[in-house]
């Protein structure tokens, strides 16, 4: 009962933050002094254009009427178009964030397991040198700007690995096989993964070193010693498990971070997701494309926190009291 | 902070558990003597203040201008110009020094737009309590879960690129941590007895608030800030390197991107791209190692470890064989 009473809860929340989220989404983009069509700039923008794509986009209508019809055609899944390629925002957004997601899961997947490793044994063996090294290091590759580092990768991997793309472009003439069409996916996945990957790697380090920390100083650790338990049994057995839970919370709020990640790597090697269309949109001022693509990466985001939310409450029934 | 500290308030302290370092001294001598009992804090501290009096004096420590053309394009490091040139022919190494100048505006402005809405949201919700509570912690949450960089995206690219713009995008965004952070520890200040003590004597809601609860929760803040500068220099490189920087203006931030957007990859000027990103790192390292020891130092939880065998004399088993 009380399960159901929080999934209840978990889910309202979600779904009123996606509402924030779209509102926001209007009042930044439409309700600002002046609207998208003023600060366009372009050869083409004589003013009786201007007034067209006012127009085109219900810019001319009231606020409120404006706000009913962009909640009316979100709700058919229309975004409006690109300014630049004049197609449906939406055509432009599926195919970019399907190619971010598996270069995301692949850095995600190599931090956290990176990242737990090394905070459990730089908590374990706390105060030596090999905590010093471990906390060094996670510092140090927490505090890299993401967009640096990913050049300074490309810089010592140029040669062998790819560097920017996401397929090779000579390989769809040979008629490659499907394992190698998957390799060379990979190959061009591994740099902007590994980038994401390292600078999160320190994040998780830290936060799984602190958490478990804490857990050690708790009473229940004590007991366990008493009772006379080995060490890997108390790590693992108890301190690891009751500090997986803020972990847990600590990893879904950095999900923002995966999103930001992902805009500067892919902006880095011309990775073709949804971040390079952000950067894209961004750098010609697409609005139409930029609002679509925040929208995305919010609801993505939100949807996340809320699976997060779910597994909070397998890891630990009590968070529904 | 100490003359606040030092009121009527500050007599019950010494028997609250929380103030454990520097509580003879008043609390605002806590960070104080975190910096001198840390040499993570001391060695963070020193940074910082040190990049500090380089932006402060940067025209006296830069070799050439910030716009000078001293050499050729991308000129490699030589003994004229440790650091190479860039692009445009200009000298590195003032660049970098020049560039600490809006990168530290923007990290330490930034922060204090956020350390006041976030300040003030975290008091005003943890000492209130009920609805306004649950107003302020909604709204914060709303705030937590929306990805931020896109969000300051956004409304950077409609507000227009200027410095003025880049701080308050900043500020706006990195509060809620702080709030969140803040609230917790109102919360139970003002459970303690002479918060309790003062109520009944009738204080007004503003007296015990900047008599009795900022005091306690300076330091956290302090430490807050320190971190939330970190995160702003950060945010900013991101937006400079999104081409949403101040154009006019020179940031490291701004040199990341002008060194992407130049193609100093292609021609292997690693010396044009390596130094700003060092220099970015080293004061979020700073910050990071300042503000968490202040947070250590205020969380003396942590200070126990069950299973280490310096602080804890219970185990007889040997370090180095864990099973």
């Amino acid at each position: 009962m009380r399960g159901a009473d929080y999934f209840l809860k978990r889910t309202l929340f979600a779904l009123v933050t996606v509402f924030v989220a779209i509102t926001l989404n209007f009042i930044i983009f439409r309700a600002t002094p002046g609207d998208a069509v003023t600060g366009l700039r372009c050869q083409f923008c004589t003013v009786e254009f201007k007034d067209q794509l006012r127009a085109e986009l219900g810019l001319d209508k009231s606020k409120w009427e404006q706000y009913v019809i962009y909640l009316q055609s979100l709700a058919e899944g229309d975004m409006g178009r690109s300014f630049v390629t004049r197609e449906p925002v939406v055509d432009e957004l599926i195919d970019p964030l399907l190619n971010t997601l598996p270069m995301i899961a692949l850095g995600t997947a190599f931090s956290i397991v990176f990242g737990i490793l090394s905070g459990v044994v730089a908590a374990w063996r706390r105060g030596t040198f090999l905590d010093w090294g471990n906390l060094s290091f996670s510092l140090l590759f927490y505090s890299l700007p993401t967009q640096w580092l990913g050049l300074m990768l490309l810089i010592v991997f140029a040669g062998t690995l790819p560097a920017s793309g996401i397929a090779d472009p000579f390989l769809a003439f040979t008629d490659p096989s499907w394992w190698d069409t998957f390799v060379d996916r990979l190959e061009h996945m591994i740099l902007p993964a590994a980038t994401i990957g390292i600078v999160l790697y320190g994040e998780y380090a830290l936060i799984v070193r602190s958490s478990l920390m804490e857990a050690l100083s708790e009473d229940y650790v004590l007991t366990a010693r008493a009772k006379g338990l080995r060490n890997w049994a108390i790590v693992w057995r108890h301190a690891f498990r009751a500090s997986l839970l803020p972990v847990a919370t600590l990893i879904a709020l950095s999900l923002g971070y995966l999103v930001a990640g992902a805009i500067l790597v892919e902006a880095v090697f011309s990775y073709p997701g949804i971040g390079l269309v952000t950067y894209d949109a961004v750098t010609e001022r697409d609005y139409p494309v930029l609002q679509g693509a925040f929208l995305i990466l919010t609801l993505s985001v939100v949807f996340a926190n809320y699976l997060a939310d779910l597994l909070y409450f397998k890891l630990d029934p009590r968070v529904a009291e | 902070m100490s003359t606040i500290a030092s009121g009527p308030g500050a007599a019950g302290a010494p028997t609250d558990p929380s103030d454990v370092p520097g509580g003879g001294r008043g609390r605002g001598g806590v960070v104080w003597s975190v910096l001198r009992s840390r040499p993570q804090a001391a060695i963070g501290g020193t940074v910082l203040v040190l990049t500090i009096l380089v932006a402060v004096f940067a025209p006296l420590l830069a070799p050439y201008g910030p716009r000078e053309k001293v050499g050729p394009p991308f000129a490699p490091p030589s003994s004229a110009y440790p650091l190479g040139l860039d692009d445009g022919g200009v000298d590195m190494l003032s660049l970098i020094i020049y560039g600490s100048r809006v990168s530290l505006v923007v990290g330490f402005a930034a922060a204090a737009v956020a350390m006041l809405i976030g300040g003030s949201v975290g008091i005003l919700a943890g000492y209130f309590g009920g609805k306004t509570d649950i107003t302020l912690m909604r709204v914060t949450d709303y705030f937590l879960v929306i990805p931020d960089v896109p969000l300051m995206i956004v409304i950077a690219a409609i507000w227009g690129r200027s410095l003025t713009n880049i701080i308050i995008i900043i500020g706006v965004i990195y509060w809620t941590g702080t709030a969140r952070i803040i609230r917790a520890q109102v919360k139970s200040v003002r459970e303690r007895v002479y918060v309790r003590r003062a109520q009944a004597l009738g204080a007004s809601d503003s007296r015990i608030i900047f008599r009795h609860v900022l005091p306690q929760v300076a330091p956290l803040l302090v430490a807050n800030t320190v971190l939330t500068v970190a995160v702003a220099i950060f945010a900013e490189t991101a937006l400079a390197f999104l081409g949403l920087g101040d154009p006019s203006l020179i940031s490291w931030g701004r040199l990341i991107e002008n060194a992407f957007v130049s193609n100093a990859i292609t021609v292997d000027a690693w010396w044009a791209i390596a130094p700003p990103g060092i220099a970015v790192a080293v004061v979020i390292l700073a910050c990071t190692m300042l503000g968490t020891a202040i947070e250590d130092a205020l969380n003396p939880r942590l200070r126990v470890g069950h299973l280490s065998v310096r602080r804890f004399r219970l185990r007889p088993l040997p370090a180095k064989d864990p099973q």
